[in-house]
């Protein structure tokens, strides 16, 4: 299939077309807006539903609905729009019904701006709503990746009946790059036994999550937690680039990853053998294959935050090694040497 | 004759009314809407195609008491909920079941612009001027000078700002074609309530458009009243303020039965 020159966020859009989305509702903010005019222009042409919503929380709710009848459904967001979406993220994952999220981060707290950051990490990985529960979290780090993730983040949702986030930033979402397009799925209307279709010729269906009783809500839970259970199991991704010879090892995913890569090749040139550990997959995080493949290496951990996936990384090494970091905020991105700079100084 | 007369069944439990007891406090009305949603999806013949969505609040439990899919909302979003669903299956019949708190207050947002989406859902809104799970405070619909858990000295407009008149808000939209306001504290009412349910399912499945029927209600329990004092409040007290009547119904909406 030939290349096609596309902006991240319409391929984010494109993506989950071709992977048989059969419902969108969405809510303007930048840097993420054009996945919403884009899939006002494709989707009713394909007959499928479009939603511009009142709001990220009816936004996310029109999801919960569209996915309580079994259809693949997705939003799209930005920080901002991602916190307010917290209600309907607690609520869909305890009622065990898949959805996809996209949030596209940019620079916070408050209000923020709308430049690239990741300062979304631990409300994406660890939760975010209230209750014990975490999605699946994706974290592309170029334009084909996010295409890629966003396919199998409506096939992992369908397969667990979870919420599977992808997290791409402002840099991600605005930068334009060849890519290529999977064929287009068919969509199919699906009768999942579990959804809310009308009951005909079944027992009625209900979706909720309320159980009222200690008892009942500690059963849901451990039901909950044995499916994160098989998820943590099953569904850690990761990338190891230029890391076999590697003394130094930089940890790091999205945009501050790629900008990662080329700093590396820049100190290879310079005989400094540095390679990079990146987690594809940050719920589940990939602890183990982190601490197997960095044994013996000096360790630096590069985020465009205060240092969030630093924790995680510092779980993984279970403080044997000194765990280095480097970060900017507020949406300021690093520069390939400002990393070099920070590779040298461990070397 | 006589055999025949009894062989002949007067009265049942409607299919789509599970048969299970309800949680409802003794002279509720919640039990009689209920029941009148669910002979009229019978009527209908609409049980294989409807979705209900439950609040938070009183009715928060209604889905353990139809017979038809069901799912729950958070407090407010049903519409939302509803319109998820009816946009990506346009085929089914959805229908929400929402208090004053729920729908009037944190919701609100999501029922405006439902309406003014011109959704195709149907809207059961049940007012009773109280929040009745959490226990008594005071809710949009609060009358003036009525005591709650949260307005003890009675609600002051003047702290406390005014009731909310929701189908008259909501009759102001044009994706709005049919908002009624009835009650059920006579068999008259009720049976003006059931033509009215019966026209909302009807609106949403001729595709007509967004369609809500409010019901004056009542709290016995957290009035502080017994049931029969409780409907004499509706009667004297709630519907002077909240006067029954049609306040949407386009013409397309007039012929239908």
């Amino acid at each position: 299939m030939p290349k096609v020159l596309m902006k991240g966020n319409e391929a984010i859009a494109e993506a989950a077309i071709r992977a048989g989305c059969e419902a969108y509702y969405g809510y303007p903010i930048t840097p993420q807006t054009e996945v919403l005019e884009y899939m006002a222009r494709r989707m009713p042409v394909l007959g499928r539903a479009f939603v511009q919503a009142e709001s990220e929380l009816g936004a996310i709710n029109m999801v919960y609905g569209a996915a309580c009848t079994g259809v693949r459904v997705m939003t799209t967001t930005s920080s901002p729009g991602y916190s307010l979406m917290q209600e309907g993220v607690s609520y869909i994952v305890c009622s065990r019904v898949p959805a996809v999220v996209v949030n596209v981060m940019r620079g916070g707290p408050g209000l923020g701006n709308i430049q690239p950051a990741q300062g979304d990490y631990f409300q994406m990985a660890k939760g975010g709503g209230h209750g014990d529960y975490n999605a699946i979290v994706l974290a592309p780090s170029t334009v084909q990746e996010t295409i890629d993730l966003v396919i199998e983040a409506f096939d992992l949702a369908d397969k667990y009946r979870w919420l599977v986030t992808v997290i791409a930033d402002g840099m991600i979402g605005q930068i334009m790059e060849p890519v290529e397009l999977p064929e287009m799925k068919e969509v199919e209307r699906r009768q999942q036994p579990w959804a809310l279709t009308g009951a005909k010729g079944r027992p009625k269906n209900v979706i909720t999550s309320l159980y009222l009783g200690a008892a009942n809500m500690e059963k849901v839970n451990l039901e909950l937690q044995a499916v994160l259970g098989e998820i943590t199991a099953k569904e850690v991704r990761y990338e190891t680039f230029m890391s076999d010879d590697a003394d130094l090892f930089i940890v790091s995913y999205g945009t501050a990853a790629r900008i990662a890569k080329t700093a590396i090749r820049q100190a290879r040139e310079e005989g400094i053998k540095v390679g990079l550990f990146r987690p594809i997959t940050v719920f589940p995080f990939p602890y183990d294959e982190l601490k197997e493949s960095a044994q013996g290496k000096k360790i630096l951990v590069v985020e465009l935050n205060a240092g969030q996936m630093l924790e995680d990384v510092q779980l993984a090494m279970k403080n044997e090694v000194p765990v280095n970091f480097y970060g900017k905020m507020g949406g300021v991105v690093p520069l390939p040497d400002d990393i070099l700079e920070e590779i040298k100084k461990l070397a | 004759m006589a055999e025949k007369a009894a062989s002949q069944v007067r009265f049942q439990r409607p299919r789509a009314l599970a048969d299970v007891p309800t949680h409802y406090c003794p002279g509720c009305i919640h039990g009689i809407v209920h029941r009148l949603i669910a002979e009229v999806i019978d009527e209908l013949e609409i049980a294989d195609l409807a979705i209900g969505i439950a609040p938070v609040g009183c009715s928060v439990l209604a889905y353990n008491y139809f017979d038809i899919d069901f799912a729950e909302a958070a407090h407010g979003r049903a519409p939302a909920m509803a319109t998820g669903m009816k946009r990506a299956r346009p085929e089914n019949i959805v229908f929400t079941y929402q208090g004053d708190g729920d729908l009037a207050s944190i919701g609100t947002n999501e029922i405006v612009h439902a309406a003014a989406r011109g959704e195709h859902i149907s809207v059961f809104f049940i007012n009773n001027a109280v929040y009745g799970m959490t226990g008594g405070q005071m809710a949009p619909t609060t009358l003036p000078g009525m005591v709650t858990t949260s307005s003890p000295f009675g609600r002051d407009v003047a702290l406390q700002g005014f009731p909310l008149r929701v189908s008259e808000m909501l009759a102001t939209l044009d994706g709005a074609v049919y908002i009624v306001r009835r009650s059920a504290t006579t068999p008259k009412q009720i049976n003006q309530l059931k033509k009215a349910i019966r026209i909302a399912f009807k609106v949403q499945m001729e595709g007509l458009g967004f369609s809500m029927v409010e019901v004056v209600s009542n709290c016995p329990t957290n009035w502080g009243m017994s049931p029969l004092e409780s409907l004499k409040f509706v009667q004297e007290k709630m519907i002077p303020y909240y006067p029954l009547g049609d306040y949407k119904v386009k013409d397309n909406v007039k012929q239908l039965k």
